[in-house]
């Protein structure tokens, strides 16, 4: 907790931020291409054929939105109980790229049911709290924009993405507890074949420093913009021809 | 097999693929206008004191 106290302020995030967002936005790149030679060159699934490339996208974009949403919830945790300083920037920013990635993994999760289920569509378990959890970005973000007292807003926003989290481990269950079309886990498990596996995993690390990428230059944009707001107060409030 | 045809699934490969590009590098388009944008805002406000 120390840790994260001492990042707390702007002034630190900015001098961290600036350091690691070359390795993070180089890693993305390097690892984005090499995901999509690897995926590309893997042979036909004995079951699915060559549809198991969508897996190198859908599954990436869905991991990366259920952790960010759980970010969010830590964040909102964090700026409820402790009033951690920097808390509700983070989830603020995180938020629109959690969204983006949970419809990327609804949309290439739909492209990939037609051709294996015969539907882009099914109200199992799984979809339906994942589309769910869309909605809960939606909230999210509409909450934040709906309510002009920004500390009332951050409040409110932060309440919403902790009961939300509640959909989390009934995204991740869902396949155990009911019965869906959606297929089980098969990464932790080892159901999935080596050949799969590294094409997927190199593609799930590119996802991951994408959004890290995004999210820190977000947040560094938010506290820019924080800065351009006060300084704006002050020429306000500065009287007529200056002091 | 032709890779473009991808083994008769190509109508659904590349849109899944389309799409993932458009979102990915929109949100880094979007992202990085904003902070140039935020930016620029500073330093317009800083100058002007």
């Amino acid at each position: 907790m120390q840790f994260l106290f001492r990042y707390a302020n702007p002034g630190q995030f900015m001098r961290l931020s600036s350091v690691l967002l070359p390795f993070t936005a180089i890693a993305a790149a390097l690892l984005l291409a090499l995901g999509l030679f690897l995926g590309f060159t893997v042979p036909p699934d004995y079951q699915q054929g060559m549809t198991v490339t969508i897996m190198f996208i859908h599954v990436p974009a869905a991991i990366v939105a259920e952790g960010c949403y759980g970010l969010i919830a830590v964040l909102s945790l964090m700026a409820l109980v402790w009033r951690h300083p920097l808390s509700d920037v983070m989830a603020r920013a995180a938020a629109p790229l959690g969204a983006l990635f949970t419809a990327l993994g609804l949309i290439t999760g739909s492209l990939w049911g037609r051709p294996m289920w015969g539907t882009y569509w099914v109200w199992d378990a799984r979809l339906t709290s994942f589309l769910l959890l869309l909605f809960l970005y939606l909230g999210y973000l509409a909450l934040w924009n709906a309510i002009e007292d920004e500390t009332k807003a951050a409040r409110a926003a932060a309440i919403l993405a902790l009961i939300g989290a509640v959909n989390l481990p009934i995204i991740v269950y869902s396949v155990e507890w009911w019965n869906t079309l959606h297929q089980g886990e098969s990464i932790v498990s080892g159901k999935l074949a080596p050949v799969f596996l590294w094409p997927l995993l190199t593609m799930m690390a590119a996802y991951g420093f994408l959004f890290l990428t995004l999210w820190m230059i977000r947040v560094r944009t938010e506290i820019i913009s924080r800065r351009a707001h006060s300084l704006m107060l002050s020429g306000a409030l500065m009287p007529r021809g200056g002091l | 097999m032709s890779f473009w045809s991808m083994g008769g699934y190509a109508a659904y490969i590349w849109p899944a693929y389309a799409v993932s590009a458009v979102g990915l590098i929109g949100a880094l388009v979007w992202t990085l206008s904003a902070y140039a944008a935020a930016k620029k805002r500073v330093k317009d406000l800083e100058g002007g004191k």
